[in-house]
């Protein structure tokens, strides 16, 4: 008979275990892959509303973007949509073995979230009417 | 024999999809930047007339067909990872697949009949 029954180590206590820097933007990357994919009717519906030809699409388009609500789901969407993209970056660099050293790697993650999070700022003033 | 359940074929070619459709993503992502930057959507009628070029709904249409097969491999794989129960995991696999075949039929439609 097969041995089945080993005791393999398991730590799993979410709370203790410190996930380092490269770890948290990688599942950063799950979670803004997964919000844009959640929201993609609402990103198509705007498309839709801002290529249609009538004015009561164009009435409705400035009416949607112009809801304080839709405006934090856009600002949400365009950091996911940034942190999704640098990310990208990063693995297609790490394809090609750039930057696959730890310390690289960590350097990698923090430019990742540092420039993600700067673009959402300098577009997101733009979406939210700033200049 | 027992069989392991899984919904797709995956492995390298999976990989590589995803790779290729991240790049055309990417390049298309730029490209969109660098006419917002030039004025394309400066107003509704800029907009319109830059999304209706013949050349832009070339490429409009593989960003499209790219995205969906992307969010494909990568909602798949989170499904994959987290339920353990083949007949959910089939389930969401079938609605995703469902969903995000509708979405590209809806999003091309929009920008094929400008």
């Amino acid at each position: 008979m097969p041995e089945m029954t080993k005791e393999r180590p398991k730590h799993l206590a979410l709370h203790e275990i410190r996930l380092p820097l490269a770890g948290f933007a990688s599942i950063l990357h799950r979670v803004s892959g997964a919000g844009l994919f959640l929201m993609l009717p609402l990103l198509i519906w705007l498309l839709q509303l801002s290529l249609g030809a009538t004015q009561d699409s164009a009435a409705m388009f400035a009416a949607v973007t112009g809801n304080w609500l839709v405006k934090l789901i856009l600002l949400g969407l365009l950091w996911a949509f940034l942190h999704h993209f640098c990310m990208g970056i990063r693995i297609l660099l790490i394809d090609i073995h750039v930057g696959v050293e730890k310390q690289q790697a960590h350097n990698s993650a923090m430019t990742v979230m540092v420039v993600s999070l700067a673009l959402t700022a300098i577009l997101g003033l733009k979406l939210l009417g700033a200049y | 024999m027992q069989r392991l359940v899984v919904g797709a074929g995956y492995g390298l070619k999976d990989w590589l999809a995803q790779r290729i459709t991240g790049i055309v993503m990417a390049v298309f992502t730029l490209i969109m930047f660098a006419a917002a930057l030039g004025g394309a959507m400066s107003s509704r009628e800029a907009w319109q007339a830059f999304m209706a070029n013949g050349f832009i709904r070339f490429l409009s249409f593989l960003f499209i067909v790219s995205l969906c097969w992307h969010a494909w491999v990568g909602i798949r794989d989170i499904w994959m990872d987290y339920l353990n129960s083949a007949a959910l995991r089939l389930f969401l696999h079938v609605m995703t697949l469902l969903a995000l075949v509708g979405y590209a039929g809806w999003a091309i439609q929009i920008i094929w009949r400008l």
